[in-house]
């Protein structure tokens, strides 16, 4: 290793790339991280989550975020458009453009992305119901402006599983929501090759009110159940594998949470290897996005939120997170603002630039207590994939889907959730400006950003335009085949979706066809 | 069970709550819920993509003496006042209590409204649970 300044302490002192012993990083089983040099040779990706209004709104916050220094873009789609919905729907009154960005039909994804590289840029979508359909927007795109989809570079959320578990942003039924899962698995594994079809998500688990080990237990449970359908559907596992990728929340107990970071990897790795038969070394490291815990931020004194965020930030770091995404401290009261998430990028560039904490790779490995945390994260989870195992007669893929038909996964989420809330009622656990320390609250200081309903009015206007502008017969053509090519179960639909959206098809349209051969899901409502 | 547990015809109060509207983020909701039925409330749990109508039938059918709604959305302007008009127009004097991301800026017009009560982030179970009596009436 040269004796570049970057790597001396503050103060001067030179610093290895790796102290301690047993499996270095970059070797099985990646308990400490997926790169032998990790953050000294390339630090994470400081990719920050933006979407509101329209898609012009949301094009000039991704231009703004790139022109900061953020090196990725991802983006956040609003609830109609999460929910398959068009803006003019009834279900969109009041919500178009409001929670992330309103998309109809390909003509927003391309003002979304206009004046940015595709070709240069990686871009990151949240959006799971409707993921094939945006996914093959933004290949349309891509090539209108000249772009070949195997050059493009992002990861596709399309991790359905945890929907019906924690997030409750479904269409379509469980199994053939799987389905579509492997249909994009199976489109980009041919001619994708730089893009990650699904972002196995425990974010959002946590944040419905799990703990760190049931995040990190469902989480890969779900990964799991992926590999298993898309082998059943005739992949070779090391096909898709070096392209599944990780999502998790980095939530307020430091430890807890490097621990949890630290068993991931190393139980992917093992049941990747022994379970499934992967060989490639790709295909067994875990490589993650981390993103701070929107739902530990305070509405009162919100700015204490940004000592929240940078603890939080630091566990990903130091758990050997890929890249992250670090919260505003205004989300508990309203969307990002441009000031707000300015800040919260900076926070990330002190964590690289300033601390030192990028020089040593997993630098917490060899604490007593992280490596008995990492351990005992890693038993707890083993103890719900064993549960699994049996709902499902073996298989894991089965017993999710159990968990799910019954309401187990719900179930355990809500009861976890309730857990910690009664703790804070009684006092038995502290949030700062909250149920202690409450002076200093000062509402009058806060600019908020609000969207208004001019947004929605203009959207509509938007899609009323398109709508008046396409050839309608050739949408039904395209419709029809989407529809048809959904009903045989071997299938892939992915063609068939693009060519609806090329004709303008609005993502209600392609839903509905959809619908109409899936049906709907409505879980059971249980408290 | 405490004695501000029961509405003014003697019987517990009895509370609907649903999600209404596309937003699924339901921990919040959920977790209210629970604090209700602690406190001796009934709760009514009608779950996600409720829409006014459904919530009206449940109204009706269960004799609610309140409704409660939860956006993580900022949908809450447009959405709070159509449930209070929606029972309004059912012939329904049932008050709406409102629970999720609402900016105090807010608070004044959600009041103008009719909306009886707004808890945000943070809201201990007394504080939901004395919301939802304040909004029975004395």
């Amino acid at each position: 290793m040269t004796d570049h300044p970057e790597f001396r302490t503050l103060s001067g002192v030179p610093v290895d790339a790796v102290y301690g012993d047993g499996p270095a990083p970059g070797e099985y089983p990646y308990t400490r991280g997926v790169h032998a040099d990790m953050y000294r040779s390339r630090l994470w990706t400081m990719r920050m989550f933006a979407g509101f209004g329209t898609a012009g709104d949301t094009n000039a916050r991704f231009h703004e975020l790139l022109k900061a220094g953020g090196t990725g873009l991802s983006t956040a789609f609003d609830m109609p458009t999460l929910m398959g919905r068009d803006s003019d729907h009834d279900w969109a009154i009041g919500e178009v453009g409001r929670a992330g960005v309103a998309i109809d039909t390909v003509e927003d994804m391309a003002d979304l992305f206009a004046g940015i590289d595709l070709g240069a840029v990686s871009t990151s979508m949240t959006i799971n119901g409707p993921a094939p359909i945006l996914l093959a927007m933004y290949v349309a795109v891509a090539a209108e402006g000249g772009v070949e989809r195997g050059r493009l570079s992002g990861t596709l959320q399309n991790d359905i599983l945890k929907e019906y578990q924690a997030q409750k942003e479904y269409l379509f039924p469980p199994r053939p929501s799987v389905r579509l899962v492997t249909d994009v698995i199976r489109f980009t594994t041919a001619e994708m090759p730089r893009w990650n079809p699904v972002s196995i998500s425990g974010y959002h688990i946590r944040e419905a009110g799990s703990t760190a080990a049931q995040e990190l237990a469902f989480t890969l449970a779900n990964g799991f159940a992926y590999v298993e359908a898309a082998t059943a559907a005739g992949l070779a596992v090391d096909d898709f594998a070096p392209r599944l990728s990780f999502f998790f929340n980095s939530h307020l107990d430091f430890f807890e949470e490097v621990g949890k970071f630290r068993a991931a990897r190393r139980i992917w790795a093992r049941w990747m290897r022994d379970r499934y038969g992967a060989t490639d070394e790709r295909s067994l490291k875990l490589r993650f996005h981390t993103q701070t815990a929107g739902v530990s931020l305070t509405a009162q004194q919100p700015e204490v939120n940004v000592a929240r965020v940078a603890l939080q930030a630091l566990a990903g770091v130091l758990g050997g997170t890929q890249s992250l995404h670090t919260d505003s401290f205004d989300e508990a009261l309203a969307l990002p603002s441009e000031d707000a998430a300015r800040i919260a990028l900076r926070t990330q560039q002190v964590i690289a630039h300033e601390t030192g904490v990028a020089n040593v790779v997993d630098p917490l490995g060899g604490s007593a207590y992280v490596e008995w945390m990492t351990d005992e994260m890693e038993r707890r989870a083993e103890e719900v994939f064993a549960h699994l195992e049996d709902l499902g007669d073996g298989s894991l893929l089965e017993g999710v889907h159990a968990g799910i038909e019954s309401g187990w996964f719900a179930g355990e989420i809500a009861d976890a959730a309730y857990r910690y809330e009664r703790e804070v009622n009684a006092g038995e656990r502290i949030v700062v400006g909250v149920n202690a320390f409450t002076d200093g609250d000062d509402p009058e200081s806060r600019r908020l950003l609000r969207i208004g309903q001019d947004t929605e009015d203009l959207q509509r206007k938007r899609l009323a335009a398109v709508r008046q502008a396409r050839d309608d017969g050739a949408v039904a053509t395209t419709l029809a085949r989407v529809a048809a090519d959904a009903a045989e179960p071997t299938t892939n639909v992915m063609p068939a979706l693009l060519d609806a959206v090329r004709a303008r098809a609005t993502v209600g349209e392609v839903v509905d066809a959809l619908e109409g051969v899936f049906g709907t899901w409505t879980e059971k409502a249980v408290v | 069970m405490g004695p501000q547990a029961t509405a003014d015809h003697g019987q517990p109060v009895r509370v609907v709550l649903a999600k209404l509207g596309l937003d699924g983020h339901d921990r919040g909701l959920k977790v209210v819920a629970r604090m209700l039925r602690d406190a001796g409330m009934e709760v009514v749990y009608l779950g996600l993509r409720q829409t006014t109508e459904t919530i009206i039938d449940a109204v009706e059918q269960e004799d609610a003496d309140v409704v409660g709604i939860s956006m993580l959305n900022a949908g809450h302007l447009t959405l709070g006042p159509r449930m209070v008009e929606a029972l309004a127009d059912a012939g329904l004097d049932v008050p709406v209590v409102i629970g999720g991301i609402v900016p105090d800026e807010d608070r004044p017009a959600m009041a103008a409204a009719g909306v009886a009560g707004v808890l945000g982030p943070g809201a201990s179970a007394d504080e939901v649970v004395a919301c939802v009596h304040a909004a029975c009436g004395p």
